[in-house]
């Protein structure tokens, strides 16, 4: 019997292992480009935290990774969330974006926030710091709302 | 035993290894995304000579008839949410979608060709949420969707009287616009809950 559990966990480890060849990417980048929110719209100091904070892991080009979202199958799950966030808004690229495009955006981002929506649920329980507190979502909707009637 | 010791070495000896795996796949990937981008294009320059060489009758009333669609699929979708009906509006709404897509902006000025651009790209995404989401989720997205099937009716026409009505009470107070096919109200922002809510602004 307990050479039959070691057996099993040597297959899992050995499984594990495999796993961590599965082709993914980083996604990571240094520049804020021009098109960036905060770059293009001067994003005051307490926005650029928050966003940063809990936003741009999936809708920006650089991912802060924890040490075990670097591991698979964690990083592969990442990787689909990051995609597909990024696919539906990608702040880096805002301000290339039409502006209809844009208005549109912010009023979903006050959408979602109010929501409850983003950050989403399942990214909450690895990152219990990007959890927006009531504050934090009074500001970035008030100041979605500015810049939505500014553009 | 032998198989464990082995097995954890062969994990240590992967995880070393898996950062620069992942540097030279990111790079093929790119280089990837870079040649269907270019591939696009030129698929696109295809298909705008074809266009150019059609008869411009015809073309026009080809446009039209895809306005027509657009406009009786965005009218079904409103219908569901006017019903309460979810999985109604999702279908609708993936119709809407085709027929969005489908929409030939070619012989409009330049100006409205941009515009027409950005109309039907932002239509389009919010029809893509609408057919995958919760009813709620649908009918903020139908708030967005009715601006731009007002601002494309300025440029491409209806085929039929509609309606623009708003509903004061929806977006927190700041008020919401749709577009009917009668003058009387059923709002499909609060559907069955405040069905009589909204006032008719103009006819289009």
């Amino acid at each position: 019997m307990k050479r039959r559990w070691k057996y099993i966990l040597g297959v899992l480890i050995l499984g594990l292992a495999g796993v961590q060849f599965i082709p993914t990417s980083l996604n990571r980048s240094n520049i804020l480009p021009k098109e960036d929110i905060i770059n293009a719209y001067n994003a005051p100091k307490e926005i650029v935290i928050i966003l940063k904070k809990s936003c741009y892991d999936c809708h920006s080009n650089n991912t802060k990774y924890t040490w075990y979202s670097r591991l698979q199958p964690v990083r592969w799950l990442m990787e689909k969330h990051i995609r597909e966030g990024k696919e539906e808004l990608n702040f880096n690229e805002f301000a290339s974006y039409s502006t209809r495009r844009q208005r549109s955006k912010l009023r979903s981002i006050t959408d979602q926030i109010k929501d409850g929506e983003m950050p989403l649920k399942s990214y909450l329980i690895i990152h219990g710091e990007a959890k927006l507190s009531k504050v934090e979502k009074a500001i970035l909707i008030d100041w979605a709302g500015t810049l939505r009637d500014s553009i | 035993m032998k198989l464990l010791k082995l097995s954890l070495s062969v994990f240590a000896l992967m995880l070393f290894s898996f950062s620069t795996v992942s540097c030279e796949e990111k790079k093929k990937s790119e280089n990837i995304n870079h040649e269907t981008e270019m591939k696009n294009n030129e698929t696109h320059d295809h298909e705008q000579m074809d266009i150019s060489s059609m008869d411009h009758s015809k073309m026009n009333m080809q446009k039209s008839e895809k306005m027509k669609l657009i406009i009786t699929s965005y009218l079904q979708l409103k219908n569901a949410l006017v019903a309460d009906d979810s999985k109604e509006a999702a279908i609708a709404s993936k119709v809407l979608y085709g027929t969005l897509k489908d929409f030939d902006i070619s012989g409009y000025s330049r100006e409205d060709q941009k515009e027409l651009t950005d109309i039907i790209e932002d239509a389009a995404e919010h029809a893509e949420h609408i057919s995958d989401n919760p009813i709620d989720h649908q009918r903020e997205h139908l708030l967005k969707l009715s601006e731009d099937m007002v601002d494309m009716i300025a440029i491409v026409g209806s085929d039929r009287t509609l309606y623009q009505t708003n509903c004061g009470m929806y977006n927190d107070g700041q008020g919401a616009i749709w577009l009917s096919e009668t003058k009387e109200i059923r709002n499909p922002f609060y559907g069955s809950k405040m069905l009589a809510c909204g006032v008719v602004q103009k006819e289009i």
